[in-house]
């Protein structure tokens, strides 16, 4: 366990990968990565009870599956600075013959991905198949998942969403990052949802809202309620509010970060209100 | 020429249930999704006798594969079933992204394929469904040809590690190959020793094909039967020792041409010996509803169509 101080360092510090890591290669997708960011540094230092090493099984683990693959600088800096793989390999970033693809895969045997996801709405399925197995194989750890607001639009989300209801798959929490944002503007502008929270609720899902999603003793505090309901017959959502760009005073409130590289100029600005505190890969 | 019998016309989708009632005393690992077609896919035995490792997921195939992808993480190996439309376009990108671009263990089952599930029509007569599976990278594809080998190629998937596609039907069809095969994945089938034409037939055509080659011998012609139940990997070296000897081919099979067995033999053909060649297979059409034996006759996917197309080729030499 971390404490919230070493968590806000992590924090800071994955903040300059995700703007290095799309700068360099003048492509990626930073404001939904630096949105999440204190998501994945809680769930991955303090939330998840992880072994050493990658087993593409992940049993007597908790396992955690990204479903908006586009946030993938993200998921690789936590992971890299997790230990699944050197941080210096964060330099390969969508660059020709790298295991860090735009889009995470299993194809490139990198550790800590269990599945590939990029084409949006799919995660929540296969979250849900490896919850069922945990349950098959008697293992009483959690799965863990990250949905956009905006993949929520995809069908097949609400084909998983009856399912695991209907099936009390409630060893699972699937968090969905509510930004409000989508590459075409706010997402009550593209296709207006509704309450979401309604909607799951009404799927017959727990619901534990976290309005600071960018605050970690926030998510630390809603994951600790979110996991408390697990176990009980119903499975469980996480709506985590957040603000895409979080950190980069420039690149926060808007969707015109989606997928969007820094300057020279831009980069050097993310990266003067994020100081470097466990070192630069 | 050797002959073979019909022990009894079944339904392959029986093989396939069949199978899968074997792996569930067999394998622990193997587990069951189906979409609300449970009696058609003949996983009822499989159900009743694993409750535990059977998930009714009703009519939502797009969750259904990935599910199955997700469950291979902890180690199952899932088989999925659906009719064939279903199982493949319907969910193209789900089966993609999450199981061949993932590399997961999954195992799709795929009954009521082509044609012959007749009277319900095109919308359920998938004829493209062999193409789409062939073109993704790491997908076996493959079309028994009856029940006992149905049952078999069931029996083998699992101890395949990787994506498999195996297509199965609705109709009885006649019953002729061994009991207690041992089915090799990607291993084609001589079926009759012949020197004047080689026909290469993958499922249910491939008796038609032996029906053919029986019309063919009595008018002195000497028929080279194939059955190529393995449509990816194909076994090129069969078919190119085959064609060496008789020097034309026909192949047949219940698909549209275009990215059909036809093409994946012209590709091999035309780049180690290019040799006549003609297509018994639907031409670029949807179906239609109708009984098996009119629409087989209509679409010319029997004996008689690859019979007729023996003649064509031969005289092409």
């Amino acid at each position: 366990m971390s404490n919230t101080q070493q968590l806000e360092d992590l924090t800071t510090q994955v903040r300059r990968d995700i703007l290095r890591m799309v700068h360099k290669v003048n492509s990626g997708h930073p404001g939904g990565s630096l949105g999440c960011a204190e998501f994945f540094v809680a769930l991955y230092t303090n939330i998840m009870d992880r072994k050493e090493g990658f087993d593409m099984d992940g049993k007597e683990e908790d396992v955690f599956f990204l479903s908006n693959g586009h946030i993938s600088p993200v998921f690789y800096s936590v992971l890299a600075r997790s230990g699944y793989f050197p941080v210096e390999e964060l330099n390969t970033f969508r660059l020709i013959n790298s295991r860090l693809q735009g889009h995470p895969t299993t194809h490139e045997d990198l550790p800590g991905i269990r599945i590939a996801s990029g084409s949006l709405g799919q995660g929540m399925s296969v979250a849900l198949g490896a919850a069922q197995v945990k349950k098959l194989n008697n293992d009483s750890h959690l799965i863990y998942s990250l949905h956009g607001d905006g993949e929520l639009q995809e069908g097949q989300n609400w084909e998983a969403i009856m399912y695991a209801s209907g099936n009390n798959v409630d060893n699972l929490i699937c968090t969905i990052d509510l930004n409000g944002q989508q590459i075409d503007g706010a997402t009550d502008d593209v296709l207006p949802m509704g309450s979401i929270k309604g909607k799951f609720e009404a799927f017959g899902w727990t619901v534990v809202e976290i309005e600071e999603g960018n605050n970690i003793e926030a998510i630390l505090n809603g994951m600790a309620i979110a996991k408390s309901k697990t176990g009980q017959g119903k499975p469980v959502c996480v709506l985590l509010k957040t603000v895409m760009g979080n950190g980069v005073d420039f690149m926060m409130h808007t969707h015109a970060w989606h997928g969007k590289a820094p300057n020279d100029e831009q980069l050097a600005t993310g990266l003067a209100q994020n100081a470097e505190t466990l070192g630069d890969y | 020429m050797k002959t073979y019998t019909n022990t009894g016309s079944k339904d392959t989708r029986s093989g396939f249930g069949a199978g899968l009632t074997e792996l569930g005393k067999t394998n622990e690992n193997v587990v069951a999704l189906c979409a609300d077609l449970i009696g058609s896919l003949k996983m009822d035995d499989f159900k009743a006798n694993h409750p535990e490792r059977f998930f009714q997921v009703g009519i939502a195939e797009a969750n259904m594969i990935g599910l199955a992808a997700g469950m291979t993480i902890g180690g199952k190996i899932p088989f999925t079933g659906t009719f064939a439309n279903f199982s493949t376009g319907r969910v193209y990108d789900q089966i993609r992204q999450s199981v061949a671009y993932s590399d997961k263990n999954v195992k799709i089952c795929a009954s009521h394929a082509g044609l012959t599930l007749g009277e319900d029509g095109a919308t359920h007569q998938i004829l493209e469904d062999i193409g789409l599976m062939k073109m993704l990278p790491g997908m076996i594809v493959i079309n028994p040809c009856d029940y006992n080998q149905t049952k078999a190629a069931t029996i083998a998937i699992a101890e395949h590690q990787g994506p498999v596609y195996l297509r199965f039907g609705r109709p009885k069809v006649a019953n002729f190959t061994s009991e207690d095969q041992k089915f090799e994945i990607g291993k084609a089938l001589q079926l009759t020793e012949g020197t004047d034409i080689t026909i290469v037939a993958t499922g249910h055509l491939v008796w038609e094909a032996l029906e053919a080659a029986k019309t063919l011998e009595a008018k002195g012609i000497s028929v080279e039967v194939i059955n190529i139940h393995t449509i990816k990997p194909l076994d090129s070296k069969a078919i190119i020792d085959s064609v060496t000897k008789t020097g034309c081919i026909v192949t047949a099979e219940e698909h549209n041409y275009l990215g059909g067995l036809g093409e994946s033999v012209s590709r091999v053909l035309a780049q180690h010996k290019p040799t006549p060649q003609e297509f018994v297979a639907t031409n670029d059409t949807f179906g239609e509803s109708g009984t098996p034996a009119q629409l087989m006759d209509k679409y010319g996917l029997n004996a008689e169509a690859i019979v007729k197309a023996s003649e064509t080729v031969l005289k092409r030499k």
